[in-house]
């Protein structure tokens, strides 16, 4: 089982890249990428939201969704369990744990929309539906662990890549966003390489 | 009638969600593998566009302001899930190619955004053929992306074989993978930079502007209060600034004229 789970961390970090391969979570990939420092932030607060996000969710799944059988209203109930548990995140933060609070603080409120969050949620019932109880949850959160580390890794990078192609002489029209497509599209071949990996 | 047209109108060309708003960015990228996808994806989107906005219309003076937007996720959600259960039912096999992303149309920043800048400041009925021109905005965007991808990576035109049929001819795969996508993309940006094309990535920082307003610190369909309350604030400081400013420019003159008026006296 642990060699299962660490298969698991490092294929949903590097081979299904969250970014690169599917598509989640591209706002904040292409909007809070200029500045190292601040990719590391906002990759941090994703970690933090997304494995306890799927924690949460699958738990809500297991105890109440799937006993009632009400699962068709997995949309529904995870998009207010997010929205309400990165309120509580950033409130409890606030309160017990100040200097981590000032550092992610500023990017716990945009991570709501960040689509990953709930297709990490989403995901994780659709994938393990057949686990039993415990095994579901464990799966769920390695799951949300790997996803969001994927994330970090590659806004990082994109940032320290960004950074170094600032003052770089682009042809005009491709200046600003066309550019960081063009080098998001470069590291996404890159990633393609993993898929051998696993 | 003229007004309702011109709501229909806007959404297709004039403020296109995928051209020109850049709203919505990953099912843009990760559907349109296909033509077919593209249109899938877009009826969907459309089909919960019409409604939750028709519904936050009719429902915008009932809402109390301060949970307006859990009150919005709410419709928004219900509404996918009956186009999730619809399309499982009745069109197993877009239902299948699409996935996950039905369910995704839920943090679809182009329905959010909707609702927050216009259905909950119009009429049920307005507000209904918005929904109906950005979604049709939206499904004629992402079909010619997923046109575009389709022709060069597999050589087909919805499934028909075209580019396949030359002896010999390898589609180049790459553009039906992911780094296809980045790629189509980034050449539709340039080329609307290219021929200044109304779009929000060729604003004066132009990064700043895509995908959702990419920035999010700036987003006003940002889910969270906080937030909201954080770009308020900065508005209410830039405009205090802004009328410092005025009032010292004002001053300044005052003192210039009663000088030249004391000199002329002199």
């Amino acid at each position: 089982m642990i060699g299962e789970l660490i298969l698991l961390l490092v294929g949903a970090a590097l081979v299904n890249n969250v970014i690169l391969s599917q598509f989640l979570g591209l706002c904040p990939f292409l909007g809070v990428s200029r500045r190292v420092e601040t990719a590391a932030g906002m990759g941090a607060a994703v970690i933090f939201v997304i494995t306890i996000a799927s924690a949460v969710c699958s738990a809500i799944y297991l105890l109440i969704l799937e006993p009632a059988h009400l699962t068709y209203l997995n949309t529904i109930v995870f998009i207010l369990v997010i929205a309400a548990l990165v309120q509580l995140v950033e409130m409890i933060l606030k309160k017990m744990m100040k200097s981590l609070y000032n550092a992610l603080g500023i990017y716990l409120p945009l991570i709501t929309t960040n689509c990953a969050v709930l297709g990490v949620a989403l995901l994780n019932v659709q994938k393990y539906a057949d686990y039993t109880g415990g095994k579901m949850m464990v799966f769920s959160i390695v799951n949300g662990l790997g996803t969001s580390a994927g994330f970090c890794i590659a806004i990082v990078l994109m940032a320290g890549i960004r950074e170094r192609i600032e003052n770089n002489d682009i042809t005009s029209s491709f200046r600003g966003q066309p550019i960081v497509l063009v080098t998001a599209g470069l590291m996404a071949i890159a990633f393609c390489g993993f898929a051998g990996v696993i | 009638m003229k007004k309702y047209l011109s709501a229909l109108t806007n959404g297709l060309i004039k403020e296109n969600p995928t051209f020109v708003l850049m709203l919505g960015m990953c099912p843009t990228l990760a559907v349109t593998t296909s033509a077919i996808n593209g249109i899938g994806m877009g009826l969907s989107t459309t089909a919960v566009l019409m409604m939750s906005n028709l519904f936050i219309g009719l429902l915008r003076n009932i809402i109390p302001d301060k949970v307006r937007i859990p009150a919005f996720i709410v419709i928004i959600a219900s509404f996918v899930t009956v186009v999730d259960l619809l399309l499982q039912a009745f069109v197993p096999d877009v239902y299948e190619a699409l996935g996950i992303y039905i369910p995704l149309i839920v943090v679809n920043c182009i329905i959010f955004g909707r609702a927050e800048a216009f259905a909950s400041k119009n009429g049920p009925v307005i507000s209904f053929f918005d929904g109906i021109g950005m979604g049709l905005g939206f499904t004629g965007a992402i079909t010619i992306i997923g046109l575009v991808r389709e022709f060069l990576g597999a050589g087909t035109l919805f499934g028909v074989e075209v580019l396949t049929k030359i002896p010999g001819y390898t589609p180049a795969a790459i553009f039906i993978m992911a780094p296809g996508a980045f790629f189509v993309l980034a050449v539709l940006t340039a080329l609307q930079n290219k021929f200044k094309a109304p779009s929000a990535t060729n604003t004066e920082q132009g990064c700043d502007t895509i995908a959702c307003g990419g920035n999010c610190a700036k987003c006003a369909g940002s889910l969270f209060v906080s937030n909201k309350e954080i770009i308020e604030k900065a508005k209410a400081e830039q405009e205090a600034k802004k009328a410092a400013e005025k009032a010292a420019k004002a001053e300044a003159a005052k003192a210039a004229k009663a000088a030249s008026i004391k000199k002329t006296e002199e």
